[in-house]
């Protein structure tokens, strides 16, 4: 008998239909991995096996776990089911624990709550525990709060937390796709090691299908509330028979081919960049000490060439975009654009400014709810002496929403009206307005769904054909940054350990990081080769 | 946390000495001469002269200013023009009245506000929600001085379970003292039991929807028992910073309730002495209540520590 088996498991909020007819199952041991994009159901159907659905919602079919119906399990039953039958790990590690509690109060918790042991003999085991994921109590004391560990560390006492009563299914979502590679590869071998210690199935939603193809047993692909495909991890992926399944895969490794460029005149230097961060005193007459975020720093981006930037968070990648910009003062180096200084004294350098512009990660947040997209996109006019101003204007506005894959008509609407690619679209458009002479994506693809990075990533190409773009692209991703750039610089800690021409660096990293880095990112496996 | 507590001590030292030059700045240096405004433009040369005297006007104002800060971290606040007593002990009696009050009616709207904003966030857009949201609207629109005269009419004139106004003293024993303020405080209490609650429950349903809170049902808590023990610790910053809030005004502003009660407060008393242009009585009340003020901030800001260790160790 399976361990868990969903049939037919239809589900609905306040009448929209989310699930429609899923079926999976899992064994003991086994790890089922689901996928698809956002909006495709994958996470409802985790929180359909917990019951722990949004108000609202309407289920139909079954969720037998050990043959036991989980959607006629009335709540008080399945509060006992949860945390000891069944546990759950979340993707925000940084939100998924209660801040003003201590780590090993959460852990206990779990424990207490079902009663499973008296309270002297649940901290031993909740020590027991959070040594096996990994934090011993000799350097993680218990009385430890969430807010002094590390996003992995955290993510690490979520786990403590779910499997502190040994539950034989283990639900997790997205565990990894908050984290940066390294931790990622650790977690992912913590979770594996945890199913074959302890025999669990896991239930696993990833959008990543790097991860899924290195680690689950089962595949089941999700589109639109409804598998399209499912089947052993081997089998699904020499034999894949819905085009959905193979558009996925083609896009997670998608390449694009840049134009070349002839580029030897320097744009943008970097010269010996310092930026230190004053650290609270220690003691009431202490001197601050520093942390230093940026770290002699000194590159140059010559005009039509695409640089890369990665490494992990907190690397110095985001004060050294914000240094560029001049939205931070260095405290030693210099940085200048086409020769001038971005910042003149304290103040940024209006005349440098207006030949840089920005693209964010964020496509939700960094647009005004209230205005509409042909104010959003002219935003960036009022950098200039004389902005262009009526059928210029609107000349502009409609050029720009066409170059991005708009239509003209887009002009009139506001930003709640558009998907998260479009909405990239358009904050690629805001950049492009005033033809900067320099753009900086910070993490600019990396909240989007595979297929639409890559729709981004062939309009990026494009635009560089038309526009004869100079950008600096900075990224977490490795496999993105390889085909999107000619030049890449590895950075730890404050430095950069390692620079030169894309393909080079990846094919043969020079420096120990740099190999670390390459090596813990999931591959996809080569579809042609499967296929074949 | 000591060092925080340490932190937080010296800055309220600076606000208390920021306060007293800017109350002695607008009250003494401003201009015009403060002898002649309080006796009237009809005064006689010789007693200006004397009061002048009297107040210490004669010296240079660094001297004043000293004088005065110097006199009352001794308690000694000058002498109320108009009365002729001690000003510290104008205020000592006074405070044995405002004080209790604001901490009765804190007390009582607290014990109305967490339990109904509690109720009304678990309750979320039901029955219950509405009513308890109904009545803190209610509430909020309300005057307190309706409330008190409502008060009076029920509970002094029909019911005759409390008298109409006046304060027994404390002397009469502690319960009766308790007795006397009852009415005053229930009035000052309600509408800011209102607030609080509305307070507490948007606090408490911010906290619901965060992912922690999946995260404790996930483990196996019911839904009552994740709001107990993650959700109301975390909401209570917010609402700490409004119990703050309210006890400064209610010990400062509670003026109409003293009046339609007929207690010998704080607030009488500066209305009194700003009718009658007793400015160093205006003066020492206005330091005091500045004192109250920053002091309860302080002890918001030890209980914003208490509940959540990030500022603990954030230094």
């Amino acid at each position: 008998m399976s361990l868990l088996e969903v049939e037919n498991l239809s589900l609905s909020i306040h009448g929209a239909p989310i699930l429609k007819k899923i079926n999976l199952s899992i064994d003991p041991g086994q790890i089922v991995a689901v996928t698809g994009e956002s909006g495709s159901g994958k996470s409802m159907t985790a929180l359909a096996v917990m019951q722990l659905l949004p108000n609202g919602a309407q289920t139909q079919g079954e969720i037998r776990l050990e043959g036991r119906d989980l959607l006629t399990t009335p709540e008080a039953e399945m509060c006992a089911l949860r945390g000891a039958a069944i546990g759950m790990v979340f993707q925000e590690p940084m939100t998924a624990l209660n801040p003003v509690k201590s780590i090993g109060d959460q852990v206990m918790e779990t424990i207490l709550i079902h009663k499973a042991m008296p309270a002297t003999q649940a901290l031993d085991h909740a020590k027991e525990v959070l040594r096996r994921v990994g934090l011993p109590p000799e350097r993680f004391p218990l009385s430890r709060y969430p807010h002094e560990l590390s996003g992995g560390q955290r993510q690490r006492v979520v786990i403590a937390m779910a499997i502190a009563l040994r539950p034989n299914l283990l639900i997790a979502d997205e565990p990894t796709t908050a984290l940066d590679v390294t931790t990622q590869a650790q977690i992912l071998d913590l979770l594996k090691g945890l199913v074959r210690e302890y025999g669990m199935g896991l239930l696993m939603i990833t959008h990543d299908l790097a991860v899924v193809a290195d680690m689950a047993d089962q595949i089941v692909v999700m589109r639109h509330g409804e598998v399209v495909e499912a089947g052993p991890t081997d089998d699904l992926l020499h034999n894949m028979q819905h085009p959905y399944t193979r558009m996925l895969f083609e896009a997670s490794d998608h390449q694009v081919a840049l134009p070349d460029t002839a580029g030897d005149r320097p744009l943008l230097e970097v010269t010996q960049v310092v930026r230190d961060y004053r650290l609270p005193r220690k003691g009431l007459f202490d001197t601050p000490g520093h942390h230093r975020a940026v770290d002699q720093v000194s590159f140059t981006l010559n005009r039509g060439e695409r640089l890369g930037l990665v490494g992990e968070s907190g690397c110095g990648k985001s004060t050294l975009t914000r240094a560029i910009l001049g939205l931070e003062e260095v405290q030693a180096g210099e940085i200048r654009l086409d020769g001038a200084l971005v910042l003149t004294g304290h103040k940024p350098n209006p005349a440098v400014r207006r030949k840089m512009q920005v693209v964010f990660q964020d496509p939700y947040g960094s647009f005004n709810p209230r205005h509409k997209v042909a104010r959003l996109i002219t935003e960036p006019f009022h950098l200039l002496d004389t902005p262009p101003t009526g059928t210029e204007r609107q000349d502009r506005i409609a050029e720009m929403l066409t170059a991005v894959g708009l239509s003209p008509d887009d002009a009139g609407k506001y930003i709640h009206e558009f998907s998260g690619g479009q909405r990239q679209r358009i904050a690629i458009a805001r950049a492009l307005i005033i033809r900067p002479e320099l753009i900086l994506f910070d993490e600019a693809v990396s909240a989007l769904d595979v297929s639409v990075r890559a729709q981004i990533l062939d309009l990026l190409a494009e635009l560089c054909a038309t526009y004869n773009l100079t950008y600096l692209f900075i990224s977490h991703d490795l496999s993105v940054v390889r085909t999107i750039t000619d030049r890449v610089m590895v950075m730890q800690a404050g430095k950069i350990v390692e620079q030169g021409e894309t393909e080079q660096v990846f094919a043969n990293p020079q420096h120990a990081y740099t190999r670390t880095l390459i090596d813990a990112a999931p591959v996809l496996p080569d579809i042609g080769a499967l296929a074949g | 946390m000591l060092r925080y507590a340490f932190k937080r001590l010296i800055s309220l030292m600076i606000s208390l000495a920021v306060a007293s030059v800017v109350i002695f700045a607008v009250i003494e240096v401003a201009p015009g001469d403060p002898a002649s405004f309080m006796l009237g433009v009809n005064a006689q040369e010789d007693t200006l002269a004397a009061l002048r005297a009297e107040l210490g006007l004669d010296g240079s104002k660094l001297e004043r200013y000293f004088n005065w800060v110097s006199g009352m971290l001794v308690g000694d606040f000058g002498t109320s023009y108009t009365y002729r007593t001690p000003v510290s002990q104008m205020i000592q009696d006074r405070l044995w009245v405002s004080l209790p009050l604001a901490l009765y009616a804190l007390t009582l709207s607290t014990l109305i506000a967490f339990p109904a904003g509690i109720y009304a966030a678990a309750r979320r857009g039901k029955p219950g929600d509405l009513t308890v949201m109904g009545a803190t609207q209610l509430g909020i629109a309300v005057p307190n001085f309706w409330f008190a005269m409502m008060l009076v009419l029920i509970f002094a004139i029909n019911l005759r379970w409390f008298n109409a106004g006046g304060f027994a003293g404390w002397d009469q024993g502690f319960w009766t003292g308790l007795h006397s303020l009852t009415l005053p405080a229930v009035a000052l209490a309600l509408p800011q039991a209102a607030i609080l609650a509305r307070v507490m429950r948007s606090s408490l349903l911010d906290i619901l929807g965060e992912d922690f809170m999946r995260t404790a049902r996930a483990k196996g808590l019911s839904r009552r028992q994740a709001l107990w023990r993650h959700g109301v610790r975390n909401a209570l910053i917010p609402v700490l910073t409004i119990i703050g809030l309210q006890f400064s005004f209610l010990l400062a502003g509670s003026i109409i309730i003293e009046q339609v009660f007929y207690l010998p407060g704080l607030g009488r008393l500066v209305f009194q002495a700003i009718s009658a242009r007793d400015l160093i009585v205006v003066e020492s009340v206005v330091m005091l209540l500045v004192f109250a003020v920053i002091t309860v901030n302080f002890l918001v800001d030890l209980a914003y520590a208490a509940v959540d260790p990030r500022l603990r160790s954030r230094t």
